[in-house]
């Protein structure tokens, strides 16, 4: 087969499992795991033949145009250069691993089918947005992706969380998805095409109108999807979802599209000054606020989600700084060890029977309990804060030395006050990250107290994937040397400057949070705190649906929790209490637009009653009368009856014979 | 004789039992008017039968024959008519034909009806079923 | 003038009789006529106003028997005699049992003429007005020739009958047959329900029907004799 044929196999397998699974649920529920885990393994060896036969060389680019559809044409097209090659591998990879997770994680769920077709539905299109040629094509996929992200993170749809959660995320990235589609189309009003290939070719050759308006449209789609500042909200709650889809979707994949996304069209950025500076804050505001948030959240997903949130920002720093090289480097490894993060916090949450560290902090020898986790969250944690020789410490290297790069202005094009502002919040980032991996390392395997309790051997199939996803996580730093063959051919290599600096912060970082928790770790015992689901039977998912639903009863906040132990609290001082409700900004939002938006409904819903209904009720009102006028002459009396008959035949009569004697 | 006459006369006593038909409330003198209405008829079969067969040397005398079918068929008529009113008398107590009103509209408020029905509302309730038996027997 | 009267003006030019008469020439027959119509009419009126029941159906046989004299004024006395035999003999007394099977009250009802009173004189004024305008429009100047042989003698209408109407006359008694199964008939079922009736029910059937009056038994054998003499009465009619 050619390599075209096998690319067009990739996200054509999942799609075929996805709708197989749907059709085939109810009637054979045997068949719903192969049908879930299969297609994707398929599709990541296909998309790892396709890797090594296009092997970082030309790109393979292929289209077909199915029919006219006006100005513009929109073709089917595949666009396969090194990034999108390796992209999809990750892709593969991750949704393999979550798929065979699953199937031990919701093991005993009613909705395992419908769950697992999703997420094979939302592999294909994530797969076909990273192959795509062409921007409508991508957007189909990216749509897609958006409403499976919906459905997912509405999986526990019981609990209100839940129900909020996924109507706040599709909310929020449509707000982020309309002034991208307008940015395609101007686009494609500039250049004269949707086609990648092409519009790269006329931006290169200086065809662009209006690069800066035509780039911050795209970034708000991007904010959107990658979930940086201000649109970043959603992600948070998003983790009401089950975890492997939070490790899927919100960590690994999804939330990487956007940042895959301007990777594709860089040159479309760099053409504007003004939106690399924009890209370059919207990445220090979004990395630092994240961390900070971070370091003050109680539930284990949602400081993993805020950690996210901070590593997508300096993939996006990566791009401000026009190093899509290192931007995507640094995607792949933070899609390895994340997603590692993710399942082993879910394997931790079954094994703790809570998603708080403050009452896991409150538990004797959990590590003991679940030692694959352990070890591996560790190695992942490891590669978060950026510790060599991890993966995250090349990757984040990468960025840092593209930042230092650009501050000094050795790159052209790229205004070097966004390579001084991405270099300084990097560092303050990598501070922060190592101090919030330092902070949920200790809370959640090295709490005193009582006795974890029992919830047995947890699943082969969620172990093993923790190991397989460890491997990157270790050894990923080792194609630093080969990737730029991949990619733009720049150099990866960290700098020695920005590795001692980089690593430096981050050792403080751990080592100062290490004595903050000694300070505070005493007090743990003398506060009793947690509240735990113990279901030693049950599947993870339903041991995590419960812990979620009750967070808030029991800490009175879905986020943080009034625990005086905690190292955060003493790290952050003052602002842990604004950097745990995310810096208000959800407030805000509701300040802004939720409550106008109501108002203005209300509005809308009192004049609709009052007064077009009132045209609706008077257009009624007439007919009703005459209906009720002609019933009253249904007395069911013959002889009325018989009388109106002959008394029209008389006037009838005699009508007629007016008529006809008229003329006579 | 001026044929006028009859057939004037013919009209009126059609009126009248036009009227008779409308205004009576017991169905016998409903069907007695009926019967006005046919003689006026037969009458006017019997009129212009004569006057054809003289002016038009009519020898068929279909007005005359015609008016025979009529009597039978009226004879028929008052036979059916009868055991349908006898019927109707023992199953709803009444041979009022305005309180005969099944095919009323529902919620129907006319007051002078209402207290119509009321006034025999037991036998008209009561035989409800019982029509409904015989309809299907 | 009027269609009918433009149509009658050809017949009328056939008619050499038309111009022997003066157009207010009443003969005996006619003063006869008209006296006997006036009666037939004012009984006609009382028939349909009275408020006596009974009074009505005598009155009928007033109407109807002042219809069989002026049949014979226009010289159809065959049609007269079997006016005679079965409206005032057969059809009256059937509405006089009708009468009684129903227990009309004997004496003034005050509630015999119903609400629709004013609505059907006042339809029946203009159905007159109408019809009269139109035959006095059209029939003005017609006269019938009552001299020569009679127009309705036995002979004559017997021949015509066997002759030309033999087959509709036939059909006729089909319909008589039908119509007197139709009278069995509409009175035999009740007959049977009852009958099932008590011997499922037994004392239950306490006849949910009838008025509280003389007892369901009296009243069930009055009902099956009056439907026997429908239907016998019907036959002799048909005869």
């Amino acid at each position: 087969m050619t390599t075209t044929t096998l690319a067009v196999l990739v996200p054509l397998l999942p799609f075929l499992g996805a709708a197989a699974g749907l059709l085939l649920g109810r009637t054979a529920p045997g068949f719903a795991r192969p049908l879930a885990v299969l297609p994707s393994v398929a599709a990541l060896a296909l998309a790892a033949v396709v890797a090594v036969r296009q092997g970082g060389g030309q790109a393979v680019d292929a289209a077909t145009e199915l029919t006219p559809t006006g100005s513009v044409p929109v073709e089917l097209a595949l666009h396969i250069d090194g990034f999108a090659a390796l992209v999809a591998i990750l892709v593969g990879l991750v949704a393999t691993c979550v798929q065979i997770y699953s199937t031990g994680y919701l093991r005993h769920d009613p909705r395992y089918t419908s769950y697992a077709a999703l997420v094979s539905l939302f592999t294909s299109a994530m797969l076909l947005v990273v192959y795509s040629g062409d921007l409508m094509v991508l957007l189909v996929g990216w749509e897609i992706m958006g409403i499976c992200s919906y459905f997912l993170v509405g999986h526990y749809w019981e609990t209100p969380e839940a129900r909020a959660a996924s109507i706040k995320a599709f909310l929020v990235t449509k707000l982020g998805d309309v002034p991208f589609l307008i940015g395609l189309f101007a686009l494609a009003a500039d250049t004269g095409s949707f086609r990648i290939t092409k519009i790269l070719g006329n931006v290169a050759s200086g065809g662009l109108d209006h690069p800066t308006l035509i780039a911050l449209l795209l970034l708000a789609g991007v904010a959107g999807k990658s979930a940086q500042f201000p649109l970043h909200t959603w992600l948070p709650d998003a983790m009401a979802g089950p975890t492997p889809v939070s490790a899927l979707i919100h960590a690994a994949t999804m939330v990487a599209a956007g940042v895959y996304f301007i990777a594709r069209l860089l040159p479309v950025f760099t053409a504007s000054a003004a939106a690399l500076v924009v890209l370059a804050v919207m990445a220090a505001v979004t990395m630092a606020g994240s961390a900070l948030a971070a370091l003050a959240q109680d539930d284990i997903k949602r400081v993993l989600a805020y950690s996210t949130i901070g590593q997508l920002g300096y993939m996006t720093g990566a791009l401000a700084v026009g190093d899509r090289g290192a931007a995507v480097f640094h995607l792949l490894a933070h899609g390895a060890f994340k997603a590692l993060l993710f399942l082993a916090a879910g394997v931790i949450i079954h094994a703790a029977g809570t998603n708080s560290l403050a009452a896991m902090s409150r538990m004797k020898d959990l590590r003991a309990r679940v030692p694959d986790a352990y070890w591996t969250m560790t190695v992942a944690l490891l590669a978060l804060a950026a510790i060599p020789p991890f993966s995250g410490f090349f990757s984040k290297e990468s960025v840092l030395g593209a930042a230092e790069h650009a501050a000094v202005g050795h790159a052209e094009s790229v205004p070097g006050a966004a390579g001084w502002i991405v270099l300084v919040s990097g560092l303050v980032t990598a501070l922060l990250t190592a101090a919030y991996a330092m902070r949920l390392w200790l809370l959640a395997f090295h709490g005193h107290g009582t006795e974890a309790p029992d919830h047995g051997r947890q699943p082969v199939a969620m172990n093993s994937v923790l190991w397989l996803l460890a491997l990157p996580s270790l050894a990923f730093g080792l194609a630093t040397g080969v990737l730029p063959d991949w990619f733009d051919g720049r150099d990866l290599t960290p700098t020695l400057t920005t590795a001692v600096l980089g690593t430096g912060v981050a050792l403080v970082g751990g080592i100062v949070t290490y004595g903050a928790w000694r300070h505070t770790t005493a007090m743990a015992g003398r506060v009793p705190l947690g509240a735990v689901a113990a279901h030693p039977d049950a599947d993870g998912g339903l041991v995590e649906a419960e812990a979620i639903a009750s967070h808030e009863p029991a800490y009175g906040n879905v986020a943080s929790a009034p625990d005086p132990a905690d190292p955060g609290r003493l790290l952050l001082g003052p602002l842990h209490r604004h950097a745990a409700v995310g810096f208000h900004l959800d407030a805000v939002y509701a300040a802004l637009f939720v409550r106008p938006v109501q108002a203005a409904a209300t509005l809308v819903r009192f004049l609709d009653r009052e007064v077009v209904d009132t045209y609706v009720r008077g257009a009624g009102a007439l007919p009703r009368w005459l209906g009720a006028a002609v019933r009253r002459a249904q007395t069911g009396n013959l002889q009325t009856y018989v009388s109106a008959l002959l008394a029209g035949t008389v006037v009838l009569v005699v009508a007629a014979l007016l008529v006809a004697t008229a003329g006579a | 004789m001026h044929l006028a006459y009859p057939a004037v006369l013919s009209a009126l006593l059609f009126a009248t039992g036009l009227y008779g038909v409308l205004a009576r409330r017991n169905a016998i003198l409903v069907l007695m008017s009926v019967e006005l209405m046919l003689n006026a008829v037969n009458l006017n079969l019997v009129a212009f039968d004569v006057w054809l067969s003289k002016t038009a040397r009519d020898t068929l005398h279909s007005g005359q024959a015609l008016t025979l079918f009529t009597i039978a068929i009226a004879a028929a008529e008052i036979g059916i008519g009868l055991a349908i009113v006898l019927a109707v008398h023992r199953n709803r107590g009444t041979a009022d034909i305005d309180r005969l009103r099944d095919t009323a509209e529902p919620g129907n408020d006319d007051p002078d009806d209402d207290s119509d029905d009321d006034s025999d509302g037991s036998g008209s309730t009561r035989s409800e079923p019982a029509e409904k038996a015989e309809a299907t027997a | 003038m009027s269609p009918a009267a433009a149509t009658v003006s050809a017949a009328q030019a056939t008619t050499t009789a038309a111009e022997t008469h003066g157009f207010l020439s009443p003969t005996g027959v006619e003063i006869a006529f008209l006296l006997v119509g006036l009666v037939t009419f004012g009984a006609a009126v009382v028939t349909v106003t009275t408020k006596q029941l009974v009074h009505a159906a005598l009155w009928l046989v007033v109407a109807l028997g002042g219809l069989a004299v002026e049949y014979l004024l226009l010289t159809a006395e065959f049609i007269a005699w079997v006016q005679v035999l079965i409206y005032v003999g057969s059809v009256v007394v059937l509405l006089l049992f009708g009468l009684m099977l129903t227990r009309a009250p004997i004496g003034r009802s005050p509630d015999a003429d119903s609400g629709n009173r004013w609505v059907a004189l006042a339809v029946a004024i203009a159905a007159a007005a109408a019809l009269v305008w139109v035959v006095v429009d059209a029939f003005r100047t017609t006269w019938i020739d009552l001299d020569g042989a009679a127009a309705g003698s036995t002979a004559v209408t017997g021949a015509s009958l066997f002759q030309s109407w033999v087959l509709p006359f036939e059909a006729l008694s089909v319909l008589l047959l039908a119509a007197l199964v139709g009278a069995i008939v509409l009175s035999r079922k009740t007959k049977a329900r009852t009958q099932a009736q008590e011997a499922a029910g037994g004392t239950t059937t306490a006849s949910p029907l009838r008025p509280p009056s003389p007892g369901p038994d009296a009243t069930r054998s009055a009902v099956r004799g009056a439907a026997r003499s429908d239907a016998r009465s019907d036959k002799e009619g048909a005869r």
